[in-house]
């Protein structure tokens, strides 16, 4: 069986002065079943690579391969076996939710029921409602529901879940868990770590239109080496190396940031007395300081000494 | 059955988004009947204005003058007022007379205001009717043309019909397209296996579904308010507005081809339909301008329309004698939309 979506090599580079390469040889292969996330900041070629695997947006050059089949000669095909969810589309401010998804079946040969589809996103209340009159979740969901109306194999969401409260979040992650858990294949893309760790089976992560990391969230993790952060500032601010708290014992990396340091390590109990002892002989005294799991968010700061939310 | 056809759903969401929008109701169908009405009632055919004209009744022969006065009286568009003495004189200064008769000896006596149009209108009459009594060769036998058909609200009609025609065409699908693509609908569409065709004929077809009320409710009005009637035959008029809705949307879809911003297609669509405004011949015939650009000005789509539809409208002509009109409209119609298909912008 092939895979649900194969993308070799991709490229995208939109004309210019200086010309825009948004994807730069980008490798993907996301498997039947499973739900995968593109992780990066605002601008690493997240949307653009969605698009183009959507058949949205044509690549400048690369292979691109969904559900077996290429967009050049089977793009109707595909399109009847896919459900998508823009960034943001305004649908008809003055239809209801049931004409809007109504509408969205006819385009489809076969699919579910309209009711069908509002009830697997929990708007039955909201069926004779105009949509300008939904919240920003009720929306989300209602554009769920026009992406799954169509009983797609596969699903692409971009960010669905940008600018919604943590209970619409957690309701979009319950609608799209239980249709992965249906046996079909999702692929999302947000710049939310906890979405990601809690969302998808496995994540890539992009920067600059490349792919820089790729597995379950809980393998990037692992590949710090340490599950554990220690963070901590100083009184005073200091212009203190990074690099001397490298060597302590158990702390496999340290960075600083804007005065905010960052050690990844294996083994708390043993990092810490050690860096206690350290801050000693240098005569500092601790500012602040927090320890606690490794996230996502550290995988990315780890592979490009960036922050995710202010990498642009 | 209809229930989930992409045609039916699509027409059936521009007819909901459209008369669930009151404002948009009253643009489409009610401001056209207001203009119609402020500019029916601004050029309706005033009453004929009679002259004043005041004849001196105690000099020259009582029985010439009396006579004279009866002559006078019997042509409508004079009034005759009987004065005395130099009454004649105050009156005419005043301008509350516009011309004076005076007998003496020799005949008679005009005294007119020469800075005064009507003064020198009312001489004028005066002549004539004196003359028509000492001449008699040839024989003048008067006719007046007042008729329905030749007054300036039947000429007013069809031209507002076609107006309308032509903003209801170009606003109605472009705008909606523009709107579509800016709010990234049209991009979400293209995403589902929706026919491309079915769409755009959504769009054209309901543009015309709107049409027949707007028409239906101009025409009507034409005729409780100003007696406006179709001299042709309701077939040839109603082919005709159709052809124009499908002409002006096929425009419509062109111009709303490829603009990514409402601004731009609403710069588009006056760049398109300000012109024919005026040169087409929506408020005065548009023979009025040079010979030069008369090429020019006949092969627009409005000129066409409104020439075709006063054709049918006011000379009773059939579809055959405006064939010409039909064929520039037609192609209006016809190869923008090819084009539009060629270039149209999805996302």
């Amino acid at each position: 069986m092939p895979p649900a979506i194969l993308c070799e090599n991709l490229v995208k580079t939109f004309p210019g002065r200086p010309p825009v390469e948004a994807v730069k040889g980008l490798n993907l292969t996301v498997n039947i079943g499973e739900c995968f996330g593109l992780l990066g900041p605002n601008g690493a070629g997240k949307t653009t690579t969605l698009e183009i695997l959507e058949g949205l947006q044509d690549p400048t050059s690369g292979r691109v391969e969904i559900l077996g089949m290429n967009w050049a000669g089977q793009a109707h095909i595909i399109r009847q076996r896919i459900g998508i969810s823009l960034q943001e589309t305004r649908l008809a401010d003055k239809l209801t939710v049931r004409e809007v998804v109504t509408m969205f079946r006819s385009f489809y040969p076969n699919g579910i029921e309209a009711d069908e589809a509002i009830a697997r996103v929990s708007l039955e209340e909201k069926a004779r409602s105009y949509v300008v009159k939904l919240s920003g979740g009720q929306k989300q969901r209602l554009a769920v529901a026009c992406a799954i109306v169509g009983d797609p194999d596969l699903l692409f969401l971009d960010e669905p879940t940008t600018g919604l409260d943590p209970q619409s979040r957690r309701q979009l992650w319950d609608i799209i868990k239980s249709f992965r858990d249906a046996g079909k294949t999702v692929m999302l893309t947000t710049h939310y770590m906890d979405e990601a760790e809690r969302l998808c089976d496995r994540v890539a992560v992009v920067d600059k239109g490349q792919v820089i990391a790729l597995g379950t969230p809980n393998e990037l993790i692992a590949r710090l080496g340490g599950q554990n952060i220690i963070e901590f500032s100083l009184d005073g601010d200091p212009a203190l190396d990074a690099d001397r708290f490298s060597k302590l014992p158990s702390v496999i990396s340290a960075r600083v940031q804007t005065g905010q340091f960052g050690l990844t390590v294996g083994e708390p109990h043993l990092a810490l007395p050690a860096l206690m002892n350290e801050l000693q002989r240098a005569g500092q005294s601790l500012a602040t300081l927090n320890t606690r799991h490794a996230t996502l968010e550290d995988v990315f700061v780890n592979l490009t000494g960036r922050q995710l939310r202010d990498a642009d | 059955m209809f229930r989930y056809s992409p045609l039916f759903q699509l027409m059936m969401a521009r007819l909901r988004e459209f008369y669930r929008e009151p404002a948009a109701v009253f643009w489409v169908y009610c401001f056209p009947l207001l203009m119609a009405m402020a500019l029916g009632i601004a050029f309706r055919d005033r009453p004929i204005e009679r002259i004043t004209v005041d004849i001196r009744e105690d000099a020259g022969s009582s029985e010439a003058i009396t006579k004279l006065k009866a002559t006078l009286a019997a042509d409508e568009r004079l009034e005759v007022k009987g004065v005395t003495g130099d009454e004649w004189r105050k009156r005419l200064r005043s301008g509350k007379t516009s011309l004076a008769i005076v007998a003496t000896d020799k005949g008679i006596e005009l005294w007119d205001e020469p800075n005064r149009p009507e003064s020198v209108l009312a001489r004028h009459a005066v002549e004539a009717v004196v003359y028509k009594q000492v001449s008699k060769e040839p024989a003048v036998d008067e006719h007046h043309l007042d008729e329905t058909g030749s007054r300036y609200i039947d000429f007013l009609l069809p031209g507002l019909l076609g107006m309308n025609l032509m903003g209801g065409g170009l606003w109605g699908v472009g705008y909606v397209l523009a709107d579509m693509r800016v709010r990234k609908l049209l991009k979400r569409f293209l995403a589902t296996p929706m026919k491309r065709r079915d769409f755009l004929l959504s769009i054209m077809f309901s543009r015309m579904l709107f049409t027949v009320p707007e028409v239906c409710a101009l025409l009507l009005f034409g005729y409780v308010m100003f007696d406006v009637k179709n001299a042709g035959s309701v077939f040839s008029l109603l082919t005709l507005i159709i052809l124009g809705a499908a002409s002006f949307s096929g425009l419509g879809l062109l111009v709303a081809s490829r603009a990514k911003t409402i601004e731009t297609v609403s710069g588009l669509m006056n760049l398109v339909m300000l012109p024919m405004y005026i040169v087409s011949g929506v408020f005065f015939s548009s023979e009025r301008f040079p010979e030069a650009v008369q090429p020019i000005i006949q092969a627009l789509p409005l000129t066409a329309m409104n020439d075709a539809l006063r054709g049918v409208m006011l000379e009773g002509k059939t579809l055959m004698e405006v064939r010409g009109e039909i064929f520039v409209l037609a192609g209006w119609g016809f190869v923008p939309f090819i084009i539009a298909l060629k270039i149209f912008r999805w996302r």
